[in-house]
């Protein structure tokens, strides 16, 4: 059975190859130390398992006085044609351009709806649970035969382009990561429980419209300490949304369940901890401003979150 | 109460700008410590989490096809298109976008979509090249604003079109959740109930598209004040 381990290994490759092409970037002033945090990632998804929790701790400081002191982490020269060659390029490939990168979420897309129903006797052939990951990496792969079919670069060139684009993220590409694991240690250290008792405590239970209130704002509140809506929802839903919505004013579970979810997706606009959905973009897109993707979407959340209130204000108690 | 001392710790730290690596760890160590850990244990479950969530990084593995599609002018082959198309704007690029992202979300299709394989490479430069078409070179603030709500776009229809599919995960979740405390509602019943948010938020979003269009207009189109 194909499991994410292989996934991993790819990656791990991946970053293997950029930290030695980082190691022989003369154009890159901190060359060393890139090539020693990303060839630490390479070891996290080559052997990270192999490593020990102890072990794969110790990794983590690392990669985090690499990137955190000293001024972080350089980036190299861009290894980029120059404007007009890639403008005259563009001229001759026209709309075949795109087919290899459409190829990547398309054949992801057809092999997570594939993928789940091959069977080797009775075994399954890839993962069920991880179907969505390793049918991303297909895609990848797929496009990358093609792109390389197609345009027939250098063999060494999707590699160091790769090494270029990861040189712009820098350190954000493991921020998510390191936000997730952030989360774990949260959880284990029961952050979620006291959150949920003082927002359970600290609310009016009289009022229909305050109740109804703190739930969805704790939600996006809590969605933006958290980082993801997912951590938020069964502390928030236990503190507030079962004891107060449910069952004392008897709210319809399914509204303030949904609802509750959709205002934590409006706390994941408007904080940093969400890295992988605003401050990796905002890396990959080359903004100065490491919060420019948030300061955009603060107005949307906002308002989406008034009108998730009202709407469940009007619609999950009983008439 | 101690143990939200790394909650201040991450508030802290990304408000004074520090690197959110560095924030991010000694948050973790601070907050296993004031739950009763020690440093040992405290920093295995930090590395056992990190190793865990490896799956969050496997997006990057799309970095070598982009990355060599950009040498070859991929951006610059989705200007040259946008820049054909005479009624193009930003904003109606990128509400075309949102619609897009939001109802393929909506079937359950989020692949289709993500920052490093459609925003960078396809959207932005479209979304830049419409302005440009229009306005001529673009004051760099200008262009990333512009950027920076190709993203939003990206994030706000995936938010708020996916929870209309009955098997996406955070349906899954409160689904499991209210199970677990005695309540049984069908996937479809959470499904529904995301329908007026979704609708609110292309109404929403989608109008401060059309007012993107109109500040660039006034910012940079004829008779501006420069």
């Amino acid at each position: 059975m194909i499991t994410l381990d292989a996934v991993y290994v790819l990656a791990g490759l991946l970053f293997l190859a950029i930290a030695g092409f980082s190691l022989v970037d003369r154009t890159n002033p901190k060359r060393l130390k890139n090539a020693a945090f990303w060839g630490l990632l390479a070891v996290s998804f080559l052997g990270g398992s192999a490593l020990g929790d102890l072990g794969n701790g110790i990794l983590v400081l690392a990669l985090v006085v690499l990137a955190g002191f000293g001024g972080g982490l350089g980036r190299g020269a861009g290894d980029l044609p120059p404007a007009e060659v890639r403008e005259a390029s563009a001229r001759r490939w026209g709309n075949r351009l795109f087919i290899p990168a459409l190829a990547i979420p398309v054949v992801a897309l057809l092999g997570t709806l594939v993928l789940k129903t091959v069977k080797f006797g009775d075994r399954p052939l890839v993962d069920p649970a991880q179907v969505t990951l390793i049918s991303l990496a297909l895609g990848v792969v797929v496009a990358l035969v093609m792109a390389m079919a197609m345009l027939r670069p250098p063999m060494t060139a999707p590699v160091q382009q790769a090494r270029r684009l990861l040189d712009t993220v820098g350190w954000a590409a493991v921020l998510p990561q390191m936000l997730a694991a952030l989360g774990a240690v949260f959880a284990l250290a029961g952050v979620g429980k006291v959150v949920g008792q003082l927002a359970g405590d600290a609310i009016p239970a009289d009022s229909r419209f305050f109740v109804v209130m703190a739930y969805t704002v704790g939600m996006a509140l809590f969605t933006m300490i958290m980082g993801n809506g997912f951590a938020a929802f069964p502390v928030m839903t236990a503190g507030i949304g079962l004891p107060l919505i449910v069952t004392r004013f008897g709210g319809d579970p399914a509204i303030m369940g949904s609802l509750g979810m959709l205002s934590g997706f409006c706390g994941t606009l408007m904080t940093p901890m969400a890295a992988n959905f605003n401050i990796v973009p905002a890396a990959l897109l080359e903004l100065p401003d490491r919060n420019g993707v948030i300061k955009v979407q603060v107005p949307t959340g906002l308002l989406l979150l008034a009108v998730n209130t009202v709407l469940m204000y009007l619609l999950v108690f009983p008439r | 109460m101690l143990t939200l001392s790394g909650i201040l710790i991450v508030v802290a730290g990304f408000v004074a700008g520090l690197n959110p690596l560095l924030v991010v760890t000694v948050a973790a160590i601070v907050t296993g410590l004031a739950g009763g850990l020690d440093v040992i244990t405290v920093i295995s479950a930090f590395g056992k989490a990190f190793n865990d969530s490896r799956y969050v990084s496997i997006v990057w593995l799309v970095l070598p096809v982009i990355g060599l599609l950009e040498r070859t002018g991929l951006k610059e082959r989705a200007q040259q298109l946008i820049g054909r198309i005479h009624s193009a704007t930003t904003g109606r690029v990128l509400l075309l976008y949102l619609i897009l992202r939001q109802g393929t979300a909506a079937l359950g299709l989020t692949s289709l979509g993500g920052h490093a394989q459609m925003v960078r490479p396809l959207i932005a430069p479209m979304a830049e090249a419409a302005a440009e078409t229009r306005f001529g070179t673009l004051p760099d603030a200008v262009r990333f604003k512009i950027r920076a709500h190709a993203a939003a776009v990206d994030n706000i229809g995936v938010f708020f079109g996916e929870d209309i599919f009955i098997a996406i995960a955070s349906v899954l979740l409160i689904r499991g959740f209210l199970h677990q405390n005695g309540i049984d509602v069908e996937p479809l019943q959470l499904s529904v109930w995301a329908i007026p948010t979704a609708i609110a938020a292309l109404l929403i979003h989608g109008t401060r598209l059309m007012l993107l269009d109109r500040r660039l207009q006034r910012a940079l189109g004829p008779g501006a004040a420069r």
